[in-house]
């Protein structure tokens, strides 16, 4: 098991991204991209409170986790599989802010199911984003699978598949992992840990301090990141996608992070977590942390930043009145699409 | 013409969809140098290779979900559960993420898959090597359910069912694999998924059977055909999607109907076949409509007194079709 926490002065940090290969340009992108989340996922939590969402599953406080991992993707080549609370990723890979908002208000134009699907169950065949259900786990022997046809095939793409700590306690995980390992599939099994699953802490889903621990019953490595240090989430995840490109195999990513709201709209995690936990947690924001170490290292200024705040909260904006304008399904589409229709 | 098995009609229908379409992987357990339990996959490990005749770890689960990714990302897979009795541990993927794939996403992704299962009991396969199944796929809208048992069917409905769009549960009756041998013409041709067969014409009742009970039937009609009684037997081959026009005409012919099947009755595929020409052949109807099945208890003991005792065979169809016939 490899070990990355990231804890970088400065000028580490100016040396770093240059170290990964990635420009100032794609730092400010990220920087965006994880503003964008958060500023469509708070206006997700308005929505539903207005009456207007009839249901929010948030991704606040997985921003780096996402848009790290995500970032180090041959977009439009790399199979991504996400699950419910991948917002930042499905921006990242190439979803509009208005898709996120199509998606949340299941209207008509929601590329990713029509309005059929709970929110953020993303899914967009011309970029490789592939569809997946509410059942937890599933997508998982599906990402060996899609690898397989890959490694088949001949082509370069590799397959990435985001689920929770709690997913790691299903069979299928075990057999999706199983078999990429038997067949040293190009896959990247990345686990968004945030320490609970619903209600459930760590402790009780888990014996073992690691998700990446469960790696070595495979034979691949298992990498545990600082899920809340997006520079770090990328290093891995490159290095992962890297490997698994070369005809090295799977990697299982354990990215430490936490979940700031709820579970979803329904859920009060008051019953389970103690507000000082939070609220301790809230302290290590990853947007914050990121914005903080970009400032130190002379890549972001106060100017910048608030122009970036300005301009991803109004494209936020933007896609929630389009989102409201936006029809809602033809009844009768209700029965379309069982089978193939040609 | 030839005369062959049911399971080499199977074993040609594989080997010929893959020499014809390279993505036609298979997957399964034992599959490969082994040939399969029932040597369903002989000769096809040494003829395309490992990477298209995949021995797979011991999951169903896995199986189906791995099928089903590579399904995703283009390949036709075919996947192997070796016997019904296992498939329960992949009913999440089967029915959560197969059956819905095309449906959620609006029609952008599809599941061109299919998975072959042994079932059926009569081979003093016990408890977990003897069931019918085919109930519980036949409720989920998104899958096809196929269940042919002439080695012609067999091999027309595996290559329709390896061509088509969508996740197709092609259920092979091993007692048939061996036991029922038929005509095969040489070279390609499909049997419509969806499309019943009338197998024999009659014209005083209308049995409707699938699986080992179909050829039960056509041995009960024959039977009866003795005393005058002339039964009309229809093969339903597709279970879902139903051919209801099929059913139906006959049913209207004859005025009176017999349901088989070896599943157990509570639930059993008899009920939806009763509801659909209760709705839409009421009138025609000259009598009850009846239904065989094995009693409701798990099936099937291994004792083979047991098993006989609770298995339907052509006698027990004779019993029934001279007890409606009498009405």
């Amino acid at each position: 098991m490899i070990s990355k926490q990231g804890t970088l002065t400065a000028k580490q940090e100016e040396g770093r991204h240059v170290a990964l290969g990635l420009s100032v340009k794609d730092l400010l992108e990220m920087y965006d991209k994880m503003l964008l989340a958060r500023a469509l996922d708070e206006r997700m939590w308005l929505l539903n409170r207005q009456g207007k969402a009839n249901f929010v599953v948030s991704g606040q406080g997985h921003e780096a986790a996402q848009v790290g991992s995500a970032y180090a993707l041959k977009r439009g080549v790399d199979f991504v599989l996400t699950y419910y609370r991948d917002h930042a990723v499905a921006l990242t890979v190439g979803i509009s802010a208005r898709d996120v908002m199509l998606s949340t208000l299941a209207k008509a134009n929601d590329p990713s199911s029509a309005g059929r699907q709970f929110p953020a169950h993303y899914s967009f065949p011309p970029l490789r984003i592939v569809s997946v259900s509410s059942a937890v786990a599933t997508q998982i022997p599906h990402a060996s699978g899609i690898a397989l046809a890959s490694k088949l095939k001949g082509e370069e793409a590799v397959t990435i598949v985001y689920f929770g700590d709690g997913a790691t306690s299903k069979g299928d995980f075990h057999e999706g992992l199983n078999f990429a390992g038997v067949h040293k599939l190009p896959v990247v099994f990345f686990c968004e840990n945030n320490l609970y699953a619903i209600s459930v802490p760590l402790s009780k889903q888990m014996a073992i301090q690691d998700v990446a621990e469960r790696a070595k019953a495979y034979g691949f490595p298992g990498v545990v990141v600082d899920g809340n240090d997006v520079l770090a989430v990328y290093e891995v995840t490159k290095e992962a996608l890297d490997r698994a490109r070369s005809g090295g195999g799977p990697t299982l990513i354990d990215a430490k992070t936490y979940r700031f709201l709820p579970h979803t709209s329904e859920d009060d995690d008051r019953r389970y977590r103690s507000r000082e936990e939070v609220e301790e947690w809230k302290k290590r924001d990853p947007i914050e942390r990121f914005r903080r170490d970009l400032l130190q290292a002379g890549i972001l200024t106060e100017a910048l930043d608030q122009e970036a705040r300005k301009r991803t909260a109004a494209e936020a904006e933007d896609a929630v009145e389009f989102g409201q304008k936006s029809p809602d399904p033809d009844p009768k589409d209700a029965l379309r699409y069982v089978y193939f229709e040609g | 013409m030839p005369i062959k098995t049911v399971i080499e009609a199977l074993r040609e229908a594989l080997f010929e969809e893959m020499q014809r379409d390279e993505r036609v992987v298979l997957l399964g357990e034992d599959i490969g140098l082994h040939g399969g339990v029932f040597r369903a996959t002989e000769g096809l490990f040494q003829a395309f290779g490992e990477h298209r005749v995949i021995d797979t770890p011991l999951a169903e689960s896995g199986i189906v979900g791995v099928a089903i990714g590579a399904a995703i990302n283009g390949l036709r897979p075919v996947a192997e559960i070796q016997f019904a009795d296992y498939i329960y541990s992949a009913m999440d993927q089967i029915v959560n993420e197969a059956a819905k794939l095309r449906y959620r996403s609006n029609g952008t992704w599809g599941c061109p898959l299919v998975i072959r299962a042994p079932w059926g009991a009569g081979v003093h396969g016990g408890l977990y090597h003897s069931q019918s199944i085919e109930a519980f796929f036949a409720h989920v809208a998104g899958l096809k359910v196929v269940a042919p048992v002439t080695p012609y069917d067999v091999k027309g409905l595996l290559k329709a069912s390896i061509r088509d769009e969508d996740p197709v549960i092609f259920l092979e009756h091993k007692k048939t694999y061996r036991l029922i041998k038929g005509e095969v013409p040489e070279g390609d041709y499909i049997v419509p998924i969806g499309k019943a067969e009338v197998k024999r014409e009659g014209s005083d009742l209308t049995v409707i059977a699938y699986g080992l009970m179909l050829h039960y039937s056509l041995e009960a009609a024959e039977k009866v055909a003795k005393e005058g009684i002339d039964v009309e037997v229809v093969d339903l081959r597709t279970i879902l999607p139903l051919d209801k026009k099929t059913i139906l005409a006959s049913v209207r012919k004859t005025g009176k109907v017999l349901i088989v099947h070896e599943d157990n009755k509570t639930g059993g595929f008899g009920g939806e076949l009763a509801g659909l020409i209760t709705e839409e052949a009421f009138e025609d109807l000259d009598g009850p409509i009846m239904r065989l099945a094995v009693p409701d208890v798990p099936m099937m003991p291994f004792n083979a007194v047991l098993e006989d005792f609770l298995m339907l065979n052509p006698e027990k169809i004779v019993a029934a079709i001279r007890q409606l016939a009498a009405y």
